[in-house]
């Protein structure tokens, strides 16, 4: 019963259909890239488990099929020195299966790094930092617009998808940039500048995270990719192309925010803080989790990020400020207002 | 040279009392060049390496067991898998193979001892000090914790600041320096020290893949050792090899590591197809099917795996001609390998099968390591790779050809070559329980890691959210590795009783072929009171079975 399970377990989750609430399985492709890896993989899938279950089949036939009997404990068997025909076949046999393998492999390799060429492409550049992610979009009139952590996306009609074109950096160590239903992973290597891209017509969030380690906080270095139609991602993009707005009944918090060492660190556009060393806060409101998704961004989660960083993402480089409860809440309305 | 003069000819007797007596025990092992007591100084030692390695597999499992749990906290775990992939790699496969080999081949070869007995005990010393040393961190501030296999820059001063790091390279570059006077000791060994009739395409299967083994350690450490060198000198001297924010490449360290990195997966995997090439025939009770083409295999995947280390970089943008060509190679050892695998297979058809414990893990081997070089295909597939890459996948993959492989066949030596070193055979019920539970212990473990890793789990990930739905899988593994310990327990028990109580072995209670199996167990310092004089491939097939010799037929 419980191998029952098991097996109906194992065969859900190879089909995707795990009931989990963010779906990471390479088996649930949304875009052209991931989908590709998941026909190969069927495909090698298919061969290798034919030989699996052949091969294991052979080991365990031959094992017990010749175990010693009791009758011939003296007498040795026929001594078989070695076959030239035999050896000769299972030396050419998988010579052939791995010489059309690795056709498969280059036709599918030069596939997948073709760049889009589509008109209305997305090019994002993609910088990640121990351990959040930064995105530089160029805005409609040519401006670089700096966001961070999650990455919006346009999808178009469907079957039509918008190919959005990653150019991938990194500040400080090897990073990897892996959304396993949009496409295979590619490292972000300081000092080179690596090409991805993916295409999605189908509007929802995806997850994914840091795959390659990065340090003390890799657990903690989420990806969020959020895909929404074209008119919703020009209304957000023309939002973070905005400079922060300044609410007069938060002027307290943003005094503060302007007087304390947040703004070595930090970027708020029209604020004249611009640190460049952590996240740009420019529209932090307008995300939907904190310290690259290590939390949901509430209110709550927000003042303990900020009174200790360290209780939400222990070993985080946002040093802890030692500020009262009182400054942290006001600290907290201030960035809770920039939309 | 006195002292060694000394040295007792046998192994200790362990319930001696008198502390005058201790002392002597321990002057006669911290002194001794010869090889045999060399071998199991080598055994023991990464006996509590595998003991240690074992545990901090198990503390992370336990940290994984549930989502969001605070049982190990980050940094803690980030150390933990850096010393279980740094020890279980350099101090315990790969020391544990080159102590086998150290026993064993100038018994199998028919020589006193090896080429450089001195040089024989320096590796031993300098393997034993690099270790100490590694964990020596964890008295002075905190162990490693950059990964086993250290990517650059993540491990210059700017992002590893404490002295963790050094202590890494220093143990390596400590360590890596006995293991390649072992290699070079191994190399003259087998090719200048054959007893007499023994050409070298008629050594034991084990002793040829031991001296590409060997060749393969001599070509891959050099570039470690060179890398380890130039992130000292980056650490310590302010030099920019590795400081990419200076010019410096991050790229070259991952090339240079991994230049030693995939011969290393074979060095640790060739001792493992000799012992299972002297354990299945001995226990089919047949010769080896097709020795020419097992030799000829075991040549091709040492060739072969020296251009393949770029596999491991698939996701670093490498170009479409690179990806080609590492893919091709990669894919192309599968075919060496498995003319091996099939060769043993046609060795067990026929025979007379003997289910003792060495058996038992020998058939696991094959299962076992057959899984793991099926994953092994999938990864040389670039876009597979692009997706599961630095995955769990690619956790339960290693795993099943190091343990389900190395270890596996590692076992098998130890039950089949203990009667040999100790005078005293291992406990056959005691042997099947650690059998089973090993097998099913492994299995538990590191199958769910795949299917964790396809459901995209990545690899030093200290804790993940409920929301992933990985947490089923990761409680099959945690369940699994508990009883791997349990497996490990008894089999250290089975250890401890039969060297009490065990039964008397007898010079030859296998009744196998090979000449190590001609002399006293265990063996008198000298090996062989005459240097033997052979004809074929098994000199003591020849002498059981004078009506139908092996030189007949080779």
């Amino acid at each position: 019963m419980r191998t029952a399970v098991g097996a109906v377990a194992v065969i859900c989750a190879i089909c995707g259909h795990a009931a989990a609430e963010e779906n990471l399985s390479i088996f649930s492709p949304e875009s052209p890239p991931a989908n590709s890896v998941r026909d190969l993989f069927y495909l090698i899938f298919a061969i290798t488990g034919v030989i699996f279950v052949l091969v294991e089949g052979l080991i365990l036939y031959s094992a017990i099929r010749y175990r010693r009997k009791p009758a011939d404990a003296s007498a040795e068997p026929a001594q078989i020195y070695g076959s030239a025909p035999l050896e000769m076949a299972w030396t050419v046999a998988p010579l052939l299966i791995v010489f059309v393998l690795f056709l498969v492999v280059v036709r599918s390799v030069v596939e997948a790094r073709e760049d889009p060429t589509h008109a209305n492409r997305l090019e994002v550049k993609v910088i990640g930092h121990q351990w959040w992610w930064a995105y530089e979009y160029k805005g409609a009139d040519g401006s670089t617009v700096v966001t961070a952590n999650e990455l919006h996306v346009p999808c178009d009609e469907p079957g039509d998808p918008t190919p959005v074109a990653l150019t991938l950096e990194s500040a400080d160590v090897v990073h990897s940039f892996w959304v396993p239903r949009l496409a295979g992973k590619t490292d972000l290597i300081p000092g080179k500048s690596n090409r991805m891209w993916f295409a999605t017509d189908k509007p929802a969030t995806y997850y994914g995270q840091c795959a390659e380690f990065c340090g003390m906080q890799h657990a903690n270095m989420k990806l969020l990719v959020i895909s929404e139609p074209r008119a919703e991602f020009n209304a957000w993009l023309e939002n973070e192309q905005q400079v922060a707005v300044e609410d007069a009944t938060v002027a307290a918090g943003r005094e503060r925010f302007l007087a304390l060492a947040c703004v070595n660190c930090h970027t708020i556009r029209g604020a004249s803080s611009r640190g460049a060393v952590g996240p740009d806060l420019t529209h932090l409101a307008a995300r939907q989790t904190l310290a690259a998704g290590a939390a949901p961004l509430t209110r709550e989660k927000l003042i303990a990020w900020i009174e200790d960083p360290d209780s939400i993402k222990p070993g985080s480089l946002m040093p802890n400020m030692h500020l009262s409860r009182k400054d942290c809440e006001l600290l907290a309305d201030y960035l809770e207002s920039l939309k | 040279m006195a002292v060694v003069e000394g040295a007792s000819p046998d192994t200790p007797d362990f319930a001696a009392g008198s502390r005058r007596h201790a002392a002597a025990v321990v002057s006669t092992w911290v002194t001794t060049v010869d090889h045999k007591q060399i071998g199991i100084l080598y055994t023991v030692t990464t006996l509590v390496f595998l003991i240690i390695g074992g545990l901090e597999a198990m503390a992370m499992r336990l940290q994984l067991w549930s989502p969001d749990a605070n049982l190990i906290g980050p940094d803690a775990f980030n150390q933990l898998f850096t010393m279980h992939g740094t020890t279980m790699v350099f101090f315990v496969v790969m020391p544990m193979l080159i102590g086998f080999a150290n026993y064993l081949v100038p018994l199998m070869i028919g020589a006193r001892d090896m080429a450089f007995p001195r040089l024989n005990a320096f590796s031993y010393w300098l393997f034993l000090f690099g270790g100490l040393l590694t964990y020596f961190s964890f008295l002075a501030g905190g162990a490693p914790n950059v990964g086993w296999f250290a990517y650059a820059p993540l491990t210059e001063y700017a992002f590893s600041r404490d002295h963790s790091t050094d202590y890494w390279i220093l143990g390596m570059l400590v360590s890596g320096v006995g293991t390649l006077a072992g290699a070079i000791n191994l190399v003259t060994t087998i090719l200048t020290m054959r007893c007499p009739g023994m050409k070298l395409g008629k050594v034991p299967l084990f002793v040829w893949m031991m001296l590409f083994d060997a060749i393969l350690l001599v070509i891959a450490l050099p570039p470690l050792t060179a890398a380890l060198a130039m992130l000292l000198l980056d650490r310590g001297l302010g030099a920019h090899f590795f400081d990419t924010s200076a010019g410096g490449s991050a790229l070259l360290w991952q090339h240079l590591f991994w230049f030693f990195g995939h011969p290393e997966v074979y060095v640790m995997a060739l001792p493992a197809f000799g012992i299972i090439s002297e354990v299945v025939p001995v226990f089919s009770r047949k010769v080896i099917f097709g020795y020419e083409s097992v030799a000829a295999a075991t040549v091709a995947i040492g060739f072969l795996s020296m251009g393949v280390w770029a596999h491991h970089m698939f996701t670093v943008g490498m170009s479409n001609a690179l990806d080609a060509i590492f893919s091709g190679a990669s894919l192309l050892i599968a075919v060496p390998t498995g003319i091996k695998l099939f060769n043993w297979i046609a060795t067990i058809y026929g025979g007379r099968v003997r289910f003792a414990t060495p058996m038992l893990f020998a058939v696991g081997f094959l299962a076992m390591f057959l899984m793991g070089g099926l994953t092994g295909i999938m990864l040389a597939a670039v876009p597979v790779d692009w997706q599961v890459s630095d995955t769990y996948f690619v956790v339960g993959h290693f795993h099943y050809v190091l343990f389900g492989g190395s270890l596996f066949a590692m076992m098998a030596a130890i039950y089949y070559w203990f009667p040999k070193a100790t005078g005293r055979m291992l406990d056959e019920r005691l042997g099947r329980w650690h059998f089973v539970l090993m097998l099913i212990g492994f299995n538990l473990t590191f199958f769910p890691m795949h299917i964790a890793g396809m459901l995209g789990m990545p690899r030093r990930i200290y804790t993940y959210s409920a929301d992933r739905g990985w947490t089923y899988w990761n409680q099959m593994a945690t369940v699994g590795a508990m009883v791997l310990g349990v497996a490990f327990a008894i089999f250290f028990w089975n250890i401890y009783v039969s060297l009490r109580r065990g039964k008397i072995a007898g010079d030859d209670p296998w009744d196998a072929w090979t000449l190590e199996w001609a002399t006293t167990s265990p063996p008198a310092p000298y090996n062989f009171e005459q240097i033997p004089i052979v004809r074929s491939r098994r000199p003591l097939w020849d002498l059981k079975h004078p009506e139908d010799p092996d030189w007949d037929h080779e």
